[in-house]
């Protein structure tokens, strides 16, 4: 049986959001751990709320970054125990796609929730209200890209010994531009000097960039880990 | 110039020097490590070919 | 030209090409250090800004450069030995790792020993050191990938993609970073981007920085060379070649 690739990628979509129930602690630990990693630095600088609106961008966007990489870890891992990964590489379909719909779906259950969530934890961070827009959209534009570009280190250490520290290792530096722009776009937001459209179309066009070239490598990483 | 002139470099002696010296340390780990590996390489493949020798 | 490059891509014939222009090369590197020291250190006058401090130029820049292109032929190499299965590409991009990795750490650390006599202190965030340490840890990513799967083959292509998505990267890093250092530090004094640059200056740079592509090139030599010796350990011609040593 052999239906549209859009049918295969919309399965591929709709059965990561179905297994997500199972995984469910998995997922909402991650996001315990953005709000725990957020809340330490209160209590390490101090309460000062001049203080903490000035780190608060920097702060968020080091937190959303450290808790997607965690979830790398858990990106194909069950798929690879399971041999589903064995079994998507052998379907008709390009491999590519459904990659990118496996992604879509990894981004809905983390890096949506992370943005949404991160309003939140912004009025603890002291943010003035008129950076509350440009925090949450820095993250819708910025938390796909660490996704994508994440998937490859995840997929290249599979079945590799101490293969999460090396997913960190890999992806960290590959993340500097995006926190960069990310964070400076709700600095700008906060502060009044500069407008957060240039951070933030810099952040979209780099989104661009990892949609059309991620998904691809990923699946050629995916090609030799199964090799 | 003297000496003592040429090693003072102006006052920036000691970070010129040091600088100089960091470099020389790299350059020679870079020259070191590969050579030890080369004679470590050849000494083990003369082993193995010695002991395919004997077994023949 | 791919059936070219698998003929002179087979490690073997790269051997014996090497050993003939191995010697050679080390013999140039050496006499390229002696004359750009002596250039350097000796016969180049004294900055009238920087004094004498700015001669850890000689040795800061050629190392920031070489960082920079030994990370482009690495993967260069890499792309190669993925796309077109040439073993000897996949030997040669393993080699340039450490070579370019050390490069970048010479680059740090001399240039933190410039900043601290130019703006006292060690370290500043200043746009070329920043950019340099993203890309010391992009060496070491690719290095740990080397270092943790067993099969060579494997090994090659998984880090061929850590390269490949790297090298990517590193112009957006790199812009990133010159970026996000204007905002913050409008004007600020870099290290190299003086006005105006003399002969003076300019002729040991060259030399230098000639020397030390000289160097990477011998010291690449001399590891593809046991690297290869290695894997094909069990050929015919590295028996007889093992032979010949006894």
């Amino acid at each position: 049986m052999r239906g549209s690739l859009l049918g295969a990628m919309r399965a591929v979509f709709i059965r990561e959001l179905l297994l997500f129930w199972r995984r469910r602690t998995e997922v909402a630990n991650i996001l315990v751990f953005f709000v725990i990693v957020t809340t330490l630095f209160p209590l390490a600088v101090g309460p000062e709320r001049r203080e903490l609106a000035h780190i608060a961008p920097g702060v968020l966007w080091v937190a959303a970054l450290l808790a997607t990489t965690l979830s790398l870890n858990q990106l194909f891992i069950i798929d690879y125990t399971e041999g589903s990964l064995d079994q998507m590489l052998l379907s008709p379909y390009p491999l590519t796609a459904l990659v990118f719909a496996k992604l879509a779906a990894h981004w809905v259950l983390t890096g949506l929730p992370l943005a949404l969530l991160s309003p939140l934890l912004a009025i603890q961070m002291a943010l003035p209200d008129k950076a509350m827009g440009t925090l949450v959209l820095s993250l819708l534009l910025g938390t796909p890209i660490l996704t994508l570009i994440g998937a490859i280190p995840a997929a290249l250490t599979l079945g590799v010994r101490g293969g999460g520290v090396l997913v960190s290792l890999l992806v960290l530096p590959l993340y500097t531009p995006v926190l960069i722009f990310g964070a400076e776009a709700v600095a700008a937001a906060a502060g009044q000097e500069f407008a957060a459209t240039a951070h933030l179309s810099l952040l979209a066009a780099f989104l661009v960039l990892a949609l059309a070239f991620a998904p691809l490598a990923c699946a050629s990483a995916l090609r030799v880990s199964l090799d | 110039m003297t000496w003592s002139q040429f090693w003072a470099m102006g006052g920036f002696g000691g970070y010129v020097w040091s600088a100089y010296a960091f470099t020389a340390f790299i350059v020679t780990v870079n020259t070191v490590a590969p050579l030890l590996r080369r004679r470590a390489v050849r000494r083990q493949l003369r082993r193995e070919t010695e002991r395919g020798e004997e077994g023949l | 030209m791919i059936k070219y490059l698998h003929k002179y891509g087979a490690p073997r014939r790269f051997y014996a090409i090497s050993g003939r222009v191995l010697p050679w090369s080390a013999v140039i590197t050496v006499i390229l250090f002696v004359s750009g020291l002596y250039l350097g250190l000796y016969w180049a006058p004294p900055d009238y800004q920087q004094g004498d401090a700015y001669r850890i130029m000689f040795v800061h820049v050629p190392n920031a450069w070489m960082s920079m292109m030994a990370y482009m032929a690495l993967a260069l190499f890499a792309a190669a030995g993925y796309i077109w299965n040439i073993r000897l590409a996949d030997i040669l991009a393993k080699c340039t790792a450490p070579l370019g990795a050390s490069f970048t750490l010479c680059a740090l650390v001399t240039g933190s020993i410039w900043g601290k006599p130019m703006w006292g202190t060690w370290w500043v965030w200043d746009a070329r050191l920043t950019s340099e340490l993203v890309l010391f840890f992009l060496y070491v990513g690719y290095m740990a990938v080397q270092a943790s799967i067993e099969d060579p083959r494997r090994a090659a292509h998984a880090s061929a993609i850590v390269a490949i998505v790297g090298v990517i990267n590193v112009p957006i890093i790199h812009y990133s970073v010159y970026w996000w250092h204007t905002l913050h530090q409008p004007a600020s004094i870099t290290l190299t981007n003086q006005p105006k640059i003399y002969i003076t200056m300019l002729i040991p740079l060259i030399v230098m920085s000639l020397a030390f592509m000289f160097f990477y090139l011998t010291m690449l030599l001399v590891r593809a060379r046991n690297e290869i010796l290695v894997r094909e350990k069990d050929r015919q011609w590295v028996r007889n070649l093992a032979r010949k040593i006894v």
